[in-house]
């Protein structure tokens, strides 16, 4: 038996052993993801021993070196995890900001101190991070960021507002982009730096949407302190560390351009039925769906093509530049057409019969999709520019 | 198995662009339009590319060919759609090479398929009838008559009509139109009495033509397969072709939309190359993602060609319904951003659309093949 079948064996007997029943049931939505942190929301008391029994193994991210919470498994090792839960049914036993966003960051730009004291708390879900990024008057125009840091000897005072901050009112520490300097250009200047929420000096308010849930928060900085040996990267390099993590973020985002289980035009043809030839009924609702279908097809085929460039070592393609715009892109097409073929049931908002508005809130949900992380413009603008080289205005 | 190209796929690729940059180009091209070639098509030219072995790329060992798949020939058809390089190419080796194929007992394809890739025999397919696209629809008449079948009917769109030598026909010895059962397909010799040939002048000034049968007969021995058993075989071979024809328009759309970036970059209106206003850096970098998409599926579905795989069909129309539209919007696109110059016919870029559209209508448009790709995909 080769090593990887002997650890399959392993995996399969620890799984059987360790992985709570309830947490072999499938996620009902967002909100039945454990994020952990210091007050860390469960919807089942399970969900912290499932992950403090993941998190000794290091499998909460299974990827990461050993000395950092993680296991140190290669590709092979944690496709066998992974294969492994998934034929139990286990849930991901952790989710969080700290695994999919600052962790990265912190492996390609941190120091040896800084990862042995922030990467195994993210590993064990004991601090949750969010991500100071947008403000009021730098979003797509990111770079413009105006929040203040001032030079305290062994720390910085931070002043000014961040705002669409997600799940800030949950977080236990942000990592935040702060103007370091003024004097040079609008990226220059700017610094990447971690600190502590639980502080005076930081206010957070809760940002109702139009889909009525609130994700994102206004994040308030009077005087807050974040200490130098918390800085990330060099003073004023913040911005090569921005767009690193930005590169992450819009990899997530696109994601959600995925196909759906049971696919529009199933589910339209029960609505609608079809005509004597086979065909759903109403041939202008067929053409949309029908187009959508299609295009998800073929979404699906580049993120495959992409992926096995890369795994044939010939580096990401310019074709990855299009994934953020056309996945949130085909998202908001779905939520559309849910919305048309659903009808008054897709316009519920609350109540059992409208299943609290399900279809509704996420259609406005997707909204947001092509606007967070860098609107579809600024996308656009970034394939033109960096991809096909036409010049600035 | 991985959508990435292998070494020798590679160098096949990069061997075929340098060849037909230098041999069939856009500029040859306009050389057989304004020469009025009959042919529509330079011999010598086609007889490189035989020697080359590309007209037996997609043809088994067994039968001559090179046994190098589809995926193989996909790309040489990509880079003829760069060019827009006229030959049989089309015509004999992606369309009649594949129905016999799949149609043909093995003494038949004994026969043709090493004729077809030494360049000997340039056979080309009469399906099409209508105006449009309908192989179920086919009304032509196969009537037995003691040894012999007489076919009566006629057909369009045959492309390289004037220059084959034989065609594979397909015609109904039973059913009646729209029925699968009761199609057949017949080897019939260009020369058979009977049988008369027109030229047809298209826009994309390729040798496509129209036969008309006037109670031709033919040998029992002409029938490909079993008699009215055609659909089957037919169909799957029509889904090889389309994949074909949507690797050729992969090559036609990118082509048409570098030249146009090119453009952008160079041509000057208020003081600044065009290329820097946003109106028109967004339609391109809008262009740029459907044809990252459009090369995707066109890999995918060449491999799942040579992978045997059963979902052919969907992919198949999924490609060339992708292909159709986005080289309809990168031609388009591609006329608008030149401006003036591009309504010339001096200038090269409107050859593409020209070619583009006849490429789209070949074998199914885009309707045809988003209604087919939604029917299979159950609705």
């Amino acid at each position: 038996m080769s090593e990887l079948d002997n650890f399959r064996q392993e995996v399969r007997t620890w799984l059987e052993d360790n992985c709570p029943q309830s947490m072999r049931e499938p996620v009902k939505g967002f909100e039945d993801l454990y994020n952990g942190g210091r007050n860390p929301e469960v919807t089942h008391p399970d969900q912290v021993v499932w992950c403090e029994r993941m998190a000794a193994r290091g499998w909460t991210v299974p990827h990461w070196p050993k000395a950092y919470g993680g296991a140190g498994l290669d590709k092979d090792h944690v496709k066998v995890l992974r294969e492994e839960m998934a034929r139990i049914g286990a849930r991901r036993a952790l989710d969080s900001f700290g695994i999919s966003m600052l962790g990265p960051a912190l492996l390609e730009f941190g120091t040896e101190e800084q990862k042995l004291e922030h990467l195994p708390k993210i590993c064990r879900g004991e601090i949750r991070w969010c991500q100071g990024y947008s403000e009021p008057n730098a979003g797509s125009d990111l770079a413009s960021l105006a929040t203040r840091a001032e030079d305290k000897g062994d720390h910085y005072l931070i002043n000014g507002q961040k705002v669409w901050t997600s799940y800030a009112d949950k977080a236990d520490w942000i990592f935040c982009l702060v103007r370091t300097d003024n004097t040079g250009s609008k990226h220059e200047g700017i610094s990447f730096v971690l600190f502590d929420m639980d502080q005076p000096g930081v206010t957070v308010k809760p940002i109702r949407l139009i889909s009525g849930s609130s994700p994102f928060c206004e994040t308030f900085f009077d005087d807050a302190i974040a200490y130098k040996r918390n800085l990330v990267g060099e003073e004023g390099n913040g911005w090569t560390i921005a767009k690193y993590l930005l590169t992450h973020e819009r990899e997530m985002i696109s994601g959600f351009g995925a196909a759906p289980k049971k696919s529009v035009g199933e589910v339209a043809l029960e609505a609608f039925g079809s005509d004597p030839t086979g065909r759903l009924a109403n041939g202008v609702l067929r053409h949309s769906i029908a187009q959508y279908q299609l295009d998800t097809l073929v979404f699906g085929a580049t993120m495959a093509r992409v992926g096995d460039e890369a795994k044939a070592g010939q580096g990401l393609g310019a074709a990855s530049s299009i994934f953020k715009y056309y996945g949130t892109e085909l998202n908001k097409r779905r939520n559309e057409l849910n919305l048309a073929v659903g009808g008054e049931a897709a316009l519920g908002w609350e109540g059992e019969v409208y299943r609290d508005g399900t279809v509704a809130r996420d259609w406005l949900r997707s909204k947001g999709n092509s606007i967070e992380g860098g609107t579809s413009e600024v996308q656009l603008n970034i394939i033109a520019k960096r991809v096909l080289g036409l010049p600035d205005a | 198995m991985a959508l990435v190209l292998n070494e020798e796929q590679v160098m096949l690729r990069d061997a075929a662009a340098g060849f037909l940059a230098e041999k069939a180009s856009v500029a040859q091209l306009r050389a057989l339009r304004d020469s009025g070639s009959e042919r529509g098509f330079d011999p010598a030219v086609w007889r490189d590319m035989v020697d080359m072995g590309w007209a037996g790329i997609a043809i088994p060992e067994e039968f001559g060919g090179l046994g190098y798949g589809y995926t193989g020939l996909g790309l040489v058809l990509e880079q003829t759609g760069r060019h827009l390089s006229a030959s049989p190419l089309q015509a004999s080796v992606l369309v009649a090479a594949t129905v016999i194929l799949h149609l043909a007992s093995d003494a038949q394809k004994s026969q043709w398929l090493p004729a077809i890739a030494a360049g000997d025999a340039l056979v080309s397919l009469a399906l099409q009838e209508g105006v449009h696209h309908a192989p179920l629809g086919t009304a032509m008449t196969a009537t037995r008559d003691g040894d012999a079948y007489v076919l009566q009917g006629s057909k369009r769109l045959v492309l390289d009509a004037s220059a084959a030598n034989q065609f594979v026909v397909i015609a109904r010895s039973g059913g009646a139109p729209g029925e699968e059962a009761g199609l057949s397909a017949f080897l019939v010799d260009a020369n058979t009495a009977g049988l008369a040939i027109e030229r047809r002048s298209l826009v994309d000034s390729r040798g496509a033509g129209a036969l008309t049968f006037d109670n031709v007969r033919v040998a029992e021995s002409a029938l490909l397969g079993a008699e009215g058993e055609a659909w089957a075989g037919l169909e799957r071979a029509l889904d090889i072709v389309n994949i074909g024809l949507a690797s050729e328009l992969l090559g036609v759309a990118c082509e048409a939309f570098e030249r146009t970036v090119g453009y952008l970059q160079e041509r000057k209106q208020f003081g600044r190359v065009i290329g820097s206003f946003q109106g028109l850096q967004h339609r391109a970098a809008q262009l740029f993602a459907e044809l990252e998409l459009s090369r995707s599926i066109v890999l995918q579905a060449l491999q799942a060609i040579d992978a045997g795989d059963d979902n052919l069909a969907v992919l198949a129309s999924a490609a060339k319904a992708k292909l159709c539209e986005v080289v309809e919007r990168a031609t388009n696109e591609a006329i608008q951003m030149h401006g003036g110059i591009g309504m010339t016919d001096e200038h090269e870029i409107g050859f593409f659309i020209k070619r583009a559209r006849v490429a789209q209508h070949s074998f199914g448009d885009y309707n045809y093949h988003l209604d087919r790709f939604a029917r299979l995909s159950g609705f």
